[in-house]
This record gives structure tokens, sequence and C-alpha cells, in this order.
């Protein structure tokens, strides 16, 4: 791994990867939501409805993964101290925001013709709400440090206390009393009928590779950043 | 029971709208951001290189 973590070589292997994770991602993405809007049937409580799934399922899941990212990262960067690993970290905020974000939308959107509310305060719209929250207060502060030039000990220590809200997300509905259905699926069960969890599973494989294209891209882009700022922080220090 | 007379497919399409515009909205802006910041890298480079 840390023969990866080297910048040059991460950036050979970037920028081959970010346009290839880019494009299959979205090509997955249109061939399962082409899928999941025209050829799954309606279903037997839900209707057509349950067509939501096949975007609200992979947001839930990458606004979650994204915040895991974060905390790996982090405990990476505060054990190696390797600068990459910090790169990685900020690079995930983003994409984990607006996947968050998605994810209570459509869930919302959900909502209304299904429960008969835009909006409950359960916990796991809740907990996923804070999340959104967390987000905003990681990427304020990851902004903040890197510009006051200062480390990024004290961003990686935010994303691993923050990642103590992910178990509490995923057990809230096993926890609490919810209008949201309880997990569909465990390691190795489904409860999802076949036609439904095909075009699922290429909707999460699609959404992933995009997520990773551009969390590859945020990190090339923060890399690029700091490589020109040092280049002429570097320059200016030797003609002083 | 109450019943509201509420058209389905509205709300799927209302929300594929939502997660179709912010997923490419997303990708298209880190793509963008990333080869504006590669452009700026490469310019400072030569520039330096220059001097």
């Amino acid at each position: 791994m840390h023969a990866f973590a080297n910048p040059t070589r991460f950036l050979k292997l970037a920028s081959w990867l970010t346009p290839l994770l880019l494009v299959g991602g979205l090509v997955l993405v249109a061939i399962s939501l082409v899928w999941g809007l025209f050829y799954v049937p309606p279903d037997r409580l839900m209707g057509e409805t349950v067509r939501i799934l096949f975007i609200h399922v992979p947001a839930a899941w990458l606004g979650m993964g994204g915040w895991s990212a974060i905390a790996i990262s982090s405990l990476v960067y505060l054990v190696w101290k390797h600068p990459l690993a910090a790169l990685a970290a900020r690079a995930s905020a983003v994409p984990g925001m607006v996947f968050t974000a998605v994810c209570l939308a459509t869930g919302s959107i959900w909502g209304r013709p299904t429960w008969g509310s835009w909006w409950v305060w359960d916990g796991r719209l809740t907990s996923m709400l804070v999340l959104l929250f967390l987000y905003a207060g990681y990427i304020a502060l990851a902004q903040a440090s890197a510009r006051d030039g200062g480390s990024y000990k004290i961003p990686a220590i935010f994303g691993l206390v923050g990642a103590i809200n992910i178990p509490i997300i995923n057990r809230s509905v096993v926890w609490w009393n919810s209008l949201h259905q309880p997990p569909s699926i465990t390691v190795g069960k489904s409860a999802i009928d076949p036609a439904f969890l095909v075009p699922l599973l290429i909707a999460v494989l699609g959404f992933s590779l995009l997520f990773g294209g551009v969390v590859l891209a945020r990190m090339r882009a923060l890399l690029a950043d700091f490589q020109a700022e040092a280049r002429l922080r570097r320059k200016a220090m030797e003609a002083a | 029971m109450i019943r509201e007379n509420l058209n389905q497919w509205d709300f799927v399409i209302g929300a594929y709208v939502v997660g179709i515009a912010g997923t490419l909205a997303m990708a298209v802006w880190a793509w963008q951001t990333m080869r504006a910041a590669e452009k700026r890298r490469d310019k400072v480079r030569e520039k330096v290189k220059r001097k």
C-alpha cells in the first residue's frame, strides 16, 4: 500500500483510472436507471414508487461509505502521517455529502406517497441528517486548516469521532420504532426479489465507480494545488 | 382510510431528476476543477523553470 502512496505513482495510476471509473460508472448507472424506470414491474405494496429504490439506496450506501472512507484515511494519516491519506479523506467529503443530500431528498420524495409525510423525526432520518451536517462541518474544518497552512490533525480527529454516527444510522431501524423499513439486505441474505435486486446491484456498482472517479479527480485537484503552491513558495524563498 | 389521489410517477420522476442532476453536476464539477488545477500547476512549473 505504501508503494502506491507515492504521489508520482499515484498520479500515474490516477491518470488512466479517473476517466475509466467516471465513464464506466456513468454507463452502469444509465443501464440500471433505464432498467429500473422502464423494465422493473411495480411493487405489490409500493406500486410505481419502488423505482426510487435504484437511486435512494446507492445514495444512502455511498453517503455512509464516504464517511467511512474519511475515517479510514484519517486513521491512516494519524498513524503513518502520509499526506496522500489526508488528501483521500478531504477528497471523499464532497461526493459523500452530495450522496447524503441525494439520499435525504429522494427519501423525502419517496416518503410522501408511501408514508403520507415528507419528513418524520425518527432515528434513521435524523441520524442521516446529522451525517449531512457532519460533512458540512468537516469540509469547513478541512478548508480552514488547509488555508491556514496547519496540519490535517484536527480534521482527522473530527473524521474519526464522526464515524460513531455510521453504526447509529445502520442500526437505527432496529433499535428504534421507525416508519422506515428494516434492512432488506444483510450479509449473505436478501429479502428483495431478483427482479429488483439485479438492477439495484448494478446501480450500486455504477454509483460506486462514479464515487471512486470523483474522489480520484478531487485528489488530483488538491494535489495539483498543493504542488503549485509549494513550487511558488520555494521560488519566493530562493529569491528572498 | 383516506386515500389521496396522487400520481406516483410524479414522485418517481422528481426523485430521478434530483438524483441524476446532483450526480452529474458533481462529476462535471470534479472533472473541471481537476483539469483547471492541473493546468495551473503546469503553468507554474513552466514559469518557475523559465526564470
